[in-house]
Parts: structure tokens; sequence; C-alpha cells
């Protein structure tokens, strides 16, 4: 089976690109991203804020278990309705920076359409621990008997 | 870097990833891990069967014995693969176009 998400992130560098395509008109994958009950849901978070326009900001959080778990913010440079989104994107207390991101919407034919996400991370090492994160959350590194076989074999 | 596609599904499992953290100590026989287990051997060796097709252990014949070990270079490549990160967005995508289907669906009506 063919992926239908693709990530690009070429050695040396500290950008990635994010690649997928929808079985959905591009007008509903952009207001996927900008409406704040949609956005919730297929990201798992909460919205606190989103002023999907040109010059606004946006904060999310994530609650478990009536602690606040996980906390990101940032800048929308400039929104282009069912075209593009740019923005900023901090994920609050992790090593990850802030990292400015291009989100381009494209309609393939009246019912599919394409978003590509191109990331910039302030560093080749902040997108380095960004790409870490979902494995660390995936293995429990709280384990850290293992963490330190990774260190050893770095 | 190639890494069949279901590693990161390998690592997903909580008694394949508990088998990891046993062996990052220690080499073991296959009837070792098992009793450290409540599941049945059977289960236990389906799940170094996996490991091992991804490569996350290796086997040594030691006389009689099957010993299994961690193969810390492909545990390294994992950590350092895009393959987490792309099922997290994948997952989330996955969502997204389920319930942009519905959505249209629903405003149709």
């Amino acid at each position: 089976m063919e992926q239908k998400t693709i990530i690009t992130a070429e050695e040396g560098k500290q950008d990635i690109v994010v690649t997928r395509e929808f079985e959905i008109p591009v007008e509903l994958l952009f207001k996927a991203h900008t409406e704040p009950t949609l956005l919730e849901q297929w990201m798992g978070l909460t919205v606190l804020k989103l002023e999907s326009k040109s010059h606004g900001s946006f904060e999310f959080e994530t609650i478990r278990q009536g602690k606040v778990v996980f906390t990101a913010n940032g800048t929308i440079h400039q929104v282009t309705p069912n075209k593009t989104i740019i923005r900023t994107f901090e994920m609050n207390n992790l090593l990850t920076g802030v990292r400015l991101e291009f989100l381009e919407f494209e309609s393939i034919t009246t019912n599919t359409s394409k978003l590509t996400m191109h990331m910039i991370y302030q560093s080749e090492k902040h997108r380095a621990d960004q790409l870490k994160l979902p494995f660390a959350n995936g293995l429990n590194m709280a384990h850290d008997r293992l963490q330190e076989l990774l260190k050893i074999n770095q | 870097m190639n890494l069949r596609r279901d590693v990161f599904q390998a690592i997903a499992d909580p008694t394949r990833r508990a088998i990891l953290l046993l062996l990052t100590t220690q080499t073991m026989t296959a009837g070792a891990i098992a009793s450290n287990f409540d599941t049945a051997r059977p289960t236990v060796s389906k799940h170094l069967q996996i490991l091992t097709e991804c490569e996350l252990l290796k086997q040594e014949q030691n006389g009689r014995e099957i010993y299994y070990q961690i193969d810390p270079k492909k545990m390294k490549e994992v950590a350092d693969f895009l393959e987490p990160f792309r099922q997290m967005w994948d997952d989330k995508f996955n969502k997204l176009e389920a319930l942009m289907k519905n959505h249209k669906s629903k405003n149709k009506k």
C-alpha cells in the first residue's frame, strides 16, 4: 500500500516537509485548519485562541486527567483562504524551539486536495529534537536504561 | 536508511517494549524471557519473532540454547528515523479526512 502521508527531512538540513493527499475538497481541508471546533477534533487538543487571519495568533493546550500536558502557541503571519497559512509554531517547555510553517493547500480535483507543510526549525539540532518526540512518547523514555543504551550507541 | 514499515508497530506493543527493556542489560533465552510474563509462551515466541524480523533483536546460538540480544544499531536507527513522526501526522490526517467527509455529508442533508 502506498503511504498517504510523506515526510521528507534531508540529512544536514533544518527543515521537514510533510505532504498528504486527501479525499476531500480543498475548501474542507482548509476549513479543518481554521475552525476551532474542527481543528480540536482532529488535532486532539483544546483551542484557547485561533485568529485565522493575517497578523493573528493562536494558543492550544492538551489536558489529560485534569492536567495540562501540552501547550503550544504561535503567530499567524498570513492567511489566504484555500491556499496558504504562514505561521510560527512553538511547543512550550520543549527543546524544539520556534518553527516557521508554510502550509500550502492545493486542489487536485473537485473532491481531492493536497496539503504541503514546510516546517523550518532554528537549527538541525532543533529539528532532531522534534523528530525524537513521537519516538520518545511511543517507547516511554522514563525507562532510562533504554535511553542510556541509545546514548552509548550514538 | 531503509526500515521495514512495521518497526514502529513492533515497538508500539507494550509486551514487545517490555521485552526490549528486559534485554537492555542482558542476553536471555526465549524461556527466560517468557518467565517474566504471564502470557503463554507461544505468544512470547511470536513477539520475539516479530522483534527479530524487524532486526531489533539478534539471535545467538550458544550450545543448544538460543540467546536473544538487542541490536543497538537498529534501535538507534529507529530513534532517528522519521517513521514515528510520520505515523503521528498520518493518524492526525486520517482523523481530519474522516471528520471532514462526515462534515460534508452532514451539510448536504
